[in-house]
């Protein structure tokens, strides 16, 4: 709640109060129109979000008499309950487990891949280009079942390694596909004189071309960060015991407990939880985060 | 150059195509392999049986052909209110607002509504759907919209948006506009910020309003934006299944008024122990994204402007 009025001061006011505009019908009706709407929709994303802030602060009773009304008193337990019983704590900490080497693992497989596409003519390079490329078509649940059985024969399910293995996997199309589009627009004249000045293929490499394309990487990464934080399906089918789950799929399970405990205000409590480090870094790193996600979009 | 060019290459494209094939493409080339058995998924028996499952699917009226036609419905929906609602907000936000001295800007507090609208893009599908479930709740759960519906003296729907075959659709449908507009303003905004600002002034300078701005100057420029927006809304609204999963009572009701493709999927493949025919109907949804992305591709292509 706090720091949802701190983004709200942070918004810029300063627009000096301009000449009056111009007196046209046209222009008037359409800014009230225009500015309503504007703010309908941003108090659609607002409401929901500081409305279950607030009903994370309330009794059993009081989520279900009063939905508009304030807690008569904050009700704390249920954050510990969602801590303790609900587990949302182990969720974190499962799930940054598996992402520190699932995005690490990515970042680098992709980069990689993507450099070599891009850079060199070899035979089959267009193959493995579209290879990957097409692999952003593939819908998920039409693989599910068959990487099930895959995991399974190597012993992999139900297992962090696993998982890790299948996010990389499943990541890289879209991270090649972008990375290479990147590596090609980096200027040739560099690369050619670090190998005139003796720099082999890797130095060149992990030299010259990754610090060139870190703004790419940053974008990249970002996105696979997010992408992988909020990942559901894969692990509700590849990590089957409940104390492993990622933080996801923990709420999901909180969620389907709650249907039968009948304890709503730790469930709300533990997606606030869920939500706020996505929210204080959203709020942080917003101008990166929206270049990031809408990166790949721009060629 | 030359020197030491194919090692090199194979080092670095063994991982990442090893990882890629084993985890990625052997799966779903085995997807398409089992969408021709009568395999079960349990035991290691099988036989091969052609397409009799592709036949059956388009038999079965309990589940897929409503999941068909529910997937066919966001298929139109999504793209088409998405798309709409981010260019509109976009061209306020970066173009609208002209007033000062003739100067191009958007609507002030632009910065603000990029941030706030942007929000649920960064939100994971569970707490989406945990949100939701809980604004769309009957008034006797608390729900958001029933509660203030009351509190204007309006009729809510007795057990909530979500266990109302009238509205469950729609509800789930909201939310995924919910959730995606945010990422299309930011798109198109960016697409927009590449339109040289001349040429609105030029159309200022000869008497174009907001409307004609819009549709003379910006869509037409921002064309290939569109078609790409177009092409991965489709691609989503090919794939909901998380939110109706997570959202909706029996993962696809009430009565099967919310079945969706990938929520039948799920259910014949984990649920029912019908692995082959699972199998079949995501074949059929991977050739529909594929067709869908050709087409946007071919047809969608207009005659670019050069700027």
């Amino acid at each position: 709640m706090a720091t949802q009025t701190s983004t709200e001061t942070e918004t810029p006011r300063s627009a000096p109060p301009g000449p009056p505009r111009e007196p046209k019908a046209e222009g008037a009706v359409m800014n009230v129109f225009s500015h309503a709407f504007l703010w309908l929709w941003a108090l659609m994303v607002i409401v929901p979000v500081v409305w279950v802030v607030i009903t994370s602060f309330k009794t059993t009773r009081e989520i279900a008499a009063d939905p508009l009304g304030l807690p008569a008193a904050p009700q704390w337990d249920n954050y510990v309950s969602a801590w303790t019983n609900g587990n949302i704590g182990s969720y974190f900490i499962n799930t940054l487990q598996v992402m520190v080497f699932s995005i690490t693992g990515t970042m680098l497989l992709g980069a990689m891949a993507a450099y070599v596409l891009a850079r060199y003519e070899f035979f089959g390079n267009r193959l493995v280009y579209f290879g990957f490329a097409g692999g952003m078509m593939f819908p998920v649940f039409l693989a599910l079942f068959p990487l099930f059985k895959t995991l399974d024969n190597v012993g992999l399910l139900n297992s962090y390694p696993g998982l890790i293995l299948v996010y990389i996997a499943y990541s890289l199309p879209f991270t090649v596909f972008f990375l290479t589009a990147f590596f090609r627009t980096l200027p040739t004249g560099v690369a050619e004189a670090a190998m005139i000045d003796g720099a082999g293929h890797y130095r060149l490499f992990f030299q010259v071309m990754l610090p060139m394309a870190k703004p790419g990487l940053i974008a990249i990464t970002i996105f696979n960060i997010i992408g992988q934080w909020n990942q559901f399906l894969l692990p509700l089918v590849l990590l089957s015991d409940p104390e492993d789950a990622v933080i996801s799929q923990g709420l999901a399970n909180l969620a389907l407990r709650q249907g039968y405990e009948g304890d709503p205000g730790a469930l709300f409590a533990g997606t606030v939880l869920a939500m706020v480090p996505i929210f204080i870094a959203y709020v942080i790193f917003q101008r990166q985060i929206q270049a990031g996600l809408t990166a790949g979009a721009i060629k | 150059m030359k020197h030491g060019k194919y090692p090199f290459i194979l080092s670095f494209l063994a991982l990442p195509v090893g990882l890629y094939a084993w985890l990625v493409i052997v799966p779903f080339a085995q997807a398409f392999q089992i969408s021709l058995t009568d395999w079960s998924g349990s035991s290691n028996q099988f036989n091969y049986i052609g397409f009799e499952n592709y036949a059956n699917l388009f038999k079965d009226d309990r589940l897929v052909l409503p999941a068909i036609r529910h997937t066919a419905i966001i298929l139109v929906v999504l793209p088409v209110v998405t798309i709409a609602l981010g260019l509109f907000f976009a061209f306020m936000l970066n173009i609208g607002g002209r007033s000062r001295q003739g100067r191009i800007e958007g609507v002030r507090g632009s910065r603000f509504h990029k941030i706030v609208f942007f929000f649920p893009q960064v939100l994971s599908v569970a707490i989406i759907g945990i949100l939701w479930k809980q604004v769309y709740a009957p008034e006797g759960f608390g729900g958001l919209i029933t509660g203030a519906l009351r509190a204007v003296g309006l009729p809510a729907p007795a057990n909530g948006f979500l266990a109302d075959k009238r509205f469950v659709l729609a509800s789930v449908i909201a939310v995924l506009v919910w959730s995606a507009v945010g990422f299309y303003l930011v798109f198109f905004s960016s697409a927009m910020a590449s339109i040289p600002r001349d040429l609105y002034e030029a159309g200022i300078v000869d008497g174009a309003g907001r409307f004609q701005t819009f549709f003379k100057i910006t869509l037409p420029l921002l064309w290939d934006s569109v078609q790409t927006a177009w092409i991965y809304l489709s691609i989503i609204a090919l794939d909901v299944f998380v939110l109706v999963y997570m959202m909706t009572p029996d993962r696809g009701g009430p009565d099967g008024a919310s079945e969706v493709v990938g929520g039948v999927i799920w259910k014949y493949a984990f649920n029912k122990g019908e692995q082959a025919f699972a199998s079949a109907l995501g074949v059929v949804l991977f050739f529909a994204a594929l067709s869908l992305a050709v087409v946007a591709l071919r047809f969608g292509r207009r005659e670019r402007i050069e700027l």
